[in-house]
C-alpha cells in the first residue's frame, strides 16, 4: 500500500500537477484575501480569516475533482489498472493508498495558508486580535471538507474511463453534496419538519457549524461517514469492472 | 502440476467467451496458448491471474485456488497483460522499483539490476517508459513480470507488433525463462508456438479443440501428402495424373496444381513420367512440408462450421 502512495505522490511532483494545484489554490485564495477590494481583509477592517474559509470550498470544488479525476479514469483507459489488480494488492489497499496520496496533496496546498493567519495576527490592532479558536475549527472543517471532496472525486473517477467525464461528474457531485441540500431544504414544501433534516444531509451545514469553532462529534461523524460511503462506493465500482 | 485449470467458463450475457475448459501445465514446460482472435485466450489468462472472475469452474496456481486465495496466486504469478500497459511517465528503473516494492522484495537494488541484465534493458534503464520503442517496452513488461521470480509466468501475446530482431530476442528470452518456470504464453502465430513450445492448447470459440504435444500434432496430418506441380503448358488433361495410384484428388491453384496423395507416399517420379508421356514440361514440382499451421487451420475451421 505504501508503494502506491509513494508512487502517486511522486507522480504529482514529477509532473506539473502537484505544483499547479498548490500554486492555483494559493493564488486564488491570496487574490480574494488580499487583493480584490470586495473581499480583501485590508478593506474589510476586521481581523478574520472568514474570506479564506468561505472561498476555499469553491476553489476546492474545481481543484479537487481535477486532482482526483486521474486516479482511476487514467488507469482504466491506459490499462494499468489490470497491472495493479494482478499484483498482490487488495482493492481496499489500492483505493486507500490513492485516497491518502490525493489528500496529502490537498493538505500540502492548505499548509502555506497558515502564513495568512500569522499576517492577520500581526496586523490586528492590538496584535493578536483574532479568534484563534474559530480559525483552528475552520481549518479542521476545511480538512474534512477536502477529505470528503477527495472521496467524492475518486468515486467519480471510478465511474468513467474518460478523465473529462470524471472531472465534470466529480465537480457536480461535490457541488451537490456540499450546497444542493441547503437549497433543497429552502423549498417551501419541506418547511417545518423535513427542512432541517435535509439541510443536515449536506456538507455545508456541518462545515459552517465546525467553522464557528465548535467541534461537535456529530459533525466529525458526518464527514467520516461521507468519506467512508464514497470510498466504499469506489471499491464496489472497481469490483464490477473486473 | 503448478497450474491446473478445471472447468473454467466465462459468460458475457448470453455469450460463452470461455466454455468449460480444463488443462494443466507443469514446471519446465512452455505451454503455447493458441487460437484465432476472440477465441478466449486473453479471457482465460485474465481469470488465471485473478483479474476477472470466472462464471463457472476454477483454477489453481501452485496449489492456491484463484477464488479462495487470490493474493497468494498473484504473488506466485508473473503476468504480462495483452497490450502491455505501463506507466508512461515513469522512468524504467523507477517503475521496476515500484513493482519490486509492491512485491516486498528484500534486496531491491540487486534484483532490479539482475532483471535489467536479463531482459537487456541496460542502455534504456534511465529513460522514460513513454519514449521507449515497442521492443523495449515489451522487455520492461517482461521485467516487471519476472521481478519477484515467480514460479508461474503468463505472457499474453508477448511478441505481437515486434520487428524480426526484437521478435527473436524476446523468443530467446522466453525459451530461457521457460527452462525453470511454468510458462504459458498466448499467440495467434503458429510458427512461433511451433518454435517455442513443448505443448500446445488450441482454443476456438471458447472451447479447447486440441491439447497435445507439438509432435503428436504434427503426426495428425501425416494422413496425406501434397505435391505442388506447375507446368509450362496452359491446358492440361488431368485424367492421366488422376489415374496414378493413390492420388485422391487434384486441385487447381492459381499457379499450378495441387495433387493430394493418400498416405505418406512420394509419387513425384510417377508424376514426372506421366508428364513426359503426355509431352508436358514441368517447370516446378515440390512436396509440401506438412506443418502445424495446417492442423491449426483445420481445427479452428471445423468448429467454426459446426
Amino acid at each position: 500500500m505504501f508503494s502506491i502512495f509513494t508512487k502517486e505522490i511522486s507522480a504529482f511532483f514529477s509532473t506539473l500537477i502537484g505544483y499547479l494545484v498548490i500554486g492555483v489554490f494559493l493564488v486564488a485564495i491570496g487574490l480574494f484575501m488580499w487583493v480584490f477590494s470586495d473581499t480583501s481583509v485590508l478593506s474589510y477592517n476586521f481581523a478574520t480569516m472568514e474570506q479564506l474559509f468561505s472561498i476555499a470550498p469553491l476553489v476546492f470544488l474545481f481543484l479537487i475533482p481535477a486532482i482526483t479525476m486521474r486516479s482511476f479514469a487514467e488507469e482504466m483507459s491506459s490499462g494499468t489498472l489490470e497491472l495493479l489488480f494482478t499484483k498482490p494488492l487488495t482493492i481496499n489497499d489500492i483505493v486507500l493508498a490513492k485516497y491518502l496520496s490525493n489528500l496529502t496533496l490537498v493538505i500540502l496546498a492548505l499548509i502555506p495558508t497558515s502564513v495568512y493567519y500569522v499576517s492577520i495576527y500581526m496586523l490586528g490592532s492590538p496584535v493578536g486580535n483574532i479568534d484563534t479558536g474559530a480559525v483552528i475549527g475552520s481549518y479542521i472543517g476545511l480538512f474534512f471538507l477536502g477529505g470528503s471532496f477527495v472521496a467524492i472525486g475518486m468515486f467519480a473517477s471510478a465511474l468513467s474511463r474518460n478523465q473529462i467525464i470524471a472531472f465534470i461528474l466529480g465537480a457536480f457531485l461535490c457541488f451537490f453534496v456540499h450546497w444542493a441540500f441547503s437549497y433543497i431544504a429552502n423549498i417551501r414544501t419541506f418547511s417545518g419538519g423535513l427542512d432541517l433534516f435535509i439541510q443536515k444531509l449536506g456538507i455545508n451545514y456541518h462545515y459552517s457549524s465546525i467553522s464557528k469553532g465548535l467541534i461537535d462529534s456529530k459533525d466529525i461523524i458526518y464527514f467520516l461517514s461521507v468519506i467512508f460511503l464514497f470510498l466504499y462506493g469506489t471499491v464496489l465500482l472497481l469490483k464490477t469492472k473486473r | 502440476m503448478s497450474v491446473v485449470v478445471s472447468g473454467l467458463s466465462k459468460i458475457y450475457g448470453t455469450q460463452r467467451a470461455v466454455d468449460d475448459i480444463s488443462f494443466s501445465a507443469k514446471p519446465g514446460e512452455i505451454l503455447g496458448f493458441l487460437g484465432p482472435n476472440g477465441a478466449g485466450k486473453t479471457t482465460t489468462m485474465k481469470m488465471i491471474c485473478c483479474y476477472s472472475t470466472p462464471s463457472e469452474g476454477t483454477a489453481s496456481v501452485e496449489g492456491y485456488d484463484i477464488i479462495k486465495s487470490p493474493l497468494s496466486v498473484r504473488s506466485n504469478i508473473g503476468y504480462l497483460p495483452e497490450h502491455n500497459p505501463l506507466y508512461e511517465e515513469m522512468y524504467v528503473k523507477e517503475f521496476l522499483q515500484f513493482v519490486a516494492s509492491i512485491h516486498k522484495i528484500s534486496d531491491k537494488t540487486k534484483r532490479i539490476a539482475e532483471v535489467i541484465e536479463l531482459t537487456g534493458l541496460g542502455h534504456e534503464q534511465h529513460k522514460i517508459i513513454g519514449t521507449l520503442s515497442k521492443g523495449y517496452r515489451q522487455r520492461v513488461g517482461i521485467a516487471q513480470a519476472i521481478i519477484h521470480d515467480p514460479k508461474v509466468l503468463i505472457l499474453d501475446e508477448p511478441t505481437s507488433g515486434l520487428d524480426m530482431n526484437q521478435l527473436l530476442d524476446i523468443r530467446t528470452l522466453i525459451k530461457e525463462l521457460g527452462k525453470e518456470k511454468t510458462l504459458i504464453f498466448s499467440s495467434h502465430i503458429m510458427q512461433e508456438v511451433e518454435a517455442l513450445c513443448d505443448r500446445v492448447v488450441i482454443l476456438n470459440h471458447g472451447v479447447i479443440v486440441a491439447d497435445e504435444s507439438i509432435q503428436s500434432l504434427r503426426s495428425k496430418i501425416a494422413g496425406q501428402t501434397e505435391i505442388r506441380v506447375t507446368f509450362a503448358q496452359a491446358d492440361i488433361n488431368l485424367d492421366a495424373f488422376a489415374a496414378i495410384p493413390n492420388v485422391e484428388r487434384i486441385l487447381r491453384k492459381e499457379d499450378g496444381y495441387l495433387i493430394i496423395v493418400s498416405g505418406e507416399r512420394d509419387i513425384r517420379s510417377q508424376i514426372f513420367e506421366t508428364a513426359v508421356y503426355q509431352q508436358l514440361t514441368i517447370i516446378e514440382m515440390y512436396k509440401e512440408k506438412a506443418n502445424v499451421e495446417d492442423v491449426f487451420r483445420k481445427l479452428t475451421k471445423n468448429t467454426a462450421d459446426v
